[in-house]
């Protein structure tokens, strides 16, 4: 039987383990990132490269290593080099002398001979296509319920009423949905989840700033790469909502998912029209997005030399004035100090705050 | 007669100033952090303790700087805050209709962007350490000037030579080449001042109005050269105020002061903690992969704070 792992984002792990073992294949789970999967990272890849390939790199060697022999992963499409990253990868590890299967899933609206292959290649079990249909939507089920837990954690920690309650119970109620197998489980340790995090003693009506996360994909799905950012804005008080969701990006580019009747791609136009690769467009209209919701700011986070977040970056300044919203960038490498960040994001809260109270002021006083 | 205590600790100095409530300073301190804080913060409050008039009542403590929270349950601050915030505060007590703030100081620099009295955007150096008072220095004693006269010595340049400006190790062998084919001291120190100055504007400046009035503060304030670049890129007028490298502390005391007001009273443990023991110690947490490196620090072989983990774990005293 082969041994599959895949790219560590978030908490999403518990959904492609459950997919993947349904497939009959056996899964080494990627181990959370930690000090010595970005030594490891960062030794064997090239110094140029962005931190999300240093990252996956130390990651899958340290999956090799509990015996994985096989990885699926997601290709790409689009001027980022991301999409290079898996064949990439690939040679790296050849030469370091494992002998590992890589299987690169692209985009399957452009790709479904990809798309078929592939799941072909994974289906040890030889599930009828009914079969495979049903476990894919049981592990997007799974995968809802986690994300939809993530959500209401992001809402409930900022108005919790004794620091560090939310976080304990979000990552007890992980485990609760991790151990649902079928779908009528999964359905019941959501609503349990969602229920043990609306019972966390928190203050409902307590008035929290907004702020709405945009930028690159792999730094906004793993905190350990992002210096929990999420958890440390909930324990100054700020309510986050991020801009991408594992099981949000299909939804992206239909109309059910817009906002003010604009999609991220209208509302970004005026400003870039172009696709510049990975994620640039999107955090350029989110951002609008969230202003047009009323946010109190936007924080942006990239990888260091993301080209399309750079792009991004010059573009929002422009944004940010026009929509009166303020925005603070993070480019993350592989510094894992946090003072600088909390520095940063301590200052950014007082502005956000300062600014609330005196737009509050004046309201009340033309009001 | 009621003052409040102002603590910045920075990675390179420690400024400690008493203000009054009419937010004059009473008395500043500049101390070089040599890689102790915690000596240096109780050799630092003792000279205060005795410059102070016994009149004087310490009714509010603030601290500030990369220190902040170590200093905080050191002296027992009323409010521990981010020297962002700190500086835009005693930039608006100097010049209320502040508009731009550059502040550089040992390890960082940031600019701050204030509209009527309230910050509206601010950034910090990110990747780059060049433009900092450390390189300053370095640069200084390598060409064996005092740092104290690195400014004035720019400002008798005729020509100033280009230097790259984009990293500190361009920089530094930009200089030593210009050097070596005979360029005037003068000239390379004031090309190196604008090649910070340039660096400073296209990396923390980048995307920023930049209105006067400009105040400049933090310890590189003190180089003429800096200042006398700046304005010339910008073709403004750039202020550096009496305090300018005290003016993290200032603001923490101000904001001490506004905490006070509210609650009327504070944590102050008083100047007695300059000769109680304090001490570090350190582990690593091995309760996840993260593997935290924790710090504690003891007063009286108490533990009173504990950082440097990831998760809540060690919050808790």
């Amino acid at each position: 039987m082969p041994k599959v792992t895949f790219p560590r984002m978030g908490e999403s792990w518990r959904a492609f383990k459950i997919l993947l073992e349904d497939l009959g294949n056996e899964v080494v789970v990627p181990p959370r990132p930690s000090k010595r999967t970005l030594d490891l990272g960062v030794r064997h890849s090239p110094e140029f490269a962005c931190f999300p390939l240093k990252i996956l790199m130390g990651t899958y060697l340290e999956a090799i290593e509990m015996g994985a022999d096989t990885i699926v992963t997601t290709g790409g499409v689009g001027p980022c080099r991301a999409g290079e990253y898996a064949m990439l990868h690939h040679k790296i590890i050849k030469d370091l002398g494992h002998d590992l299967k890589m299987i690169v899933f692209e985009p399957p609206r452009l790709y479904p001979v990809n798309f078929i292959k592939n799941i072909y290649a994974l289906n040890k079990a030889r599930v009828s296509i009914k079969g495979i249909i049903d476990h894919i939507k049981r592990g997007w089920r799974k995968l809802q319920a986690l994300d939809n837990a993530e959500k209401l954690s992001h809402i409930i920690r900022p108005r919790e009423n004794n620091s560090g309650t939310t976080t304990r119970v979000y990552r007890k109620v992980l485990d609760w949905i991790d151990q649902a197998n079928t779908t009528q489980q999964i359905i019941e340790a959501e609503a349990s989840a969602l229920e043990a995090l609306h019972n966390v003693p928190h203050e409902p009506a307590r008035p929290v700033l907004k702020v709405g996360i945009v930028g690159e994909i792999y730094v906004l799905l793993e905190p350990a790469s992002n210096l929990e950012i999420e958890e440390t804005l909930g324990d100054l008080g700020v309510e986050v909502e991020r801009s991408m969701f594992l099981t949000g990006w299909t939804r992206d580019n239909t109309w059910s998912e817009t906002t003010h009747c604009l999609t991220v791609k209208e509302a970004a136009a005026p400003y870039l029209p172009e696709l510049v690769g990975g994620h640039g467009r999107d955090s350029i209209g989110n951002t609008i997005l969230y202003a047009k919701r009323g946010f109190d700011g936007i924080i942006q986070l990239a990888p260091f030399t993301c080209i399309p977040e750079i792009v991004a970056r010059t573009i929002l300044p422009r944004v940010s004035k026009e929509y009166e919203i303020p925005i603070l960038t993070f480019f993350l490498d592989e510094q894992t100090g946090k003072t600088g960040m909390t520095t940063r994001l301590e200052a950014f809260t007082d502005l956000m705050r300062r600014k609330k109270n005196i737009h509050a002021a004046r309201i009340s006083l033309t009001g | 007669m009621q003052a409040y205590l102002g603590i910045d600790i920075g990675s390179v100095s420690i400024n400690i100033v008493v203000l009054s409530g009419a937010g004059d300073v009473i008395t500043g301190l500049y101390l070089r952090t040599k890689g102790r804080p915690i000596e240096v913060i109780q050799d630092g409050l003792k000279i205060i303790h005795e410059s102070l008039t016994p009149q004087i009542k310490i009714a509010g403590v603030g601290s500030t700087g990369s220190g902040r929270y170590l200093a905080g349950v050191m002296v027992g601050a009323d409010v521990i805050k981010n020297e962002i915030t700190a500086h835009a505060v005693a930039a608006s007590m100097i010049a209320p209709d502040v508009q731009t703030v550059f502040e550089i100081g040992g390890q960082d620099s940031k600019i701050i962007i204030l509209r009527e009295g309230i910050v509206t955007d601010f950034a910090m150096n990110t990747v780059c350490a060049a433009g900092t008072g450390s390189f300053l220095d370095q640069q200084a004693s390598r060409l064996n000037i005092p740092i104290t006269q690195f400014g004035s010595l720019a400002l008798e340049s005729e020509s100033p030579v280009r230097i790259a400006g984009r990293c500190t190790v361009f920089a530094e062998s930009d200089m030593i080449h210009k050097q070596q084919m005979g360029h005037r001291i003068q000239d390379i120190i004031y090309g190196l001042c604008e090649a910070l100055v340039r660096n400073y504007l296209n990396n923390v400046g980048k995307g920023k109005e930049i209105l006067p009035p400009i105040i400049f503060q933090g310890g590189v304030a003190a180089n003429l050269g800096i200042k006398s670049a700046f304005e010339k890129a910008l073709g403004l007028p750039v202020l550096v105020p009496e305090y300018y490298n005290l003016m993290g502390a200032i603001g923490a005391a101000r904001l001490a002061q506004e905490e006070n007001s509210i609650n009327g009273t504070t944590k102050f443990k008083g100047f007695e903690i300059t000769s109680l023991p304090y001490r570090t110690g350190s582990f690593e947490c091995n309760g996840c992969s993260n593997v935290c490196e924790i710090v504690e620090i003891y007063e009286k072989e108490i533990i009173i704070g504990r950082w440097g983990s990831r998760c809540a774990k060690w919050d808790t005293i």
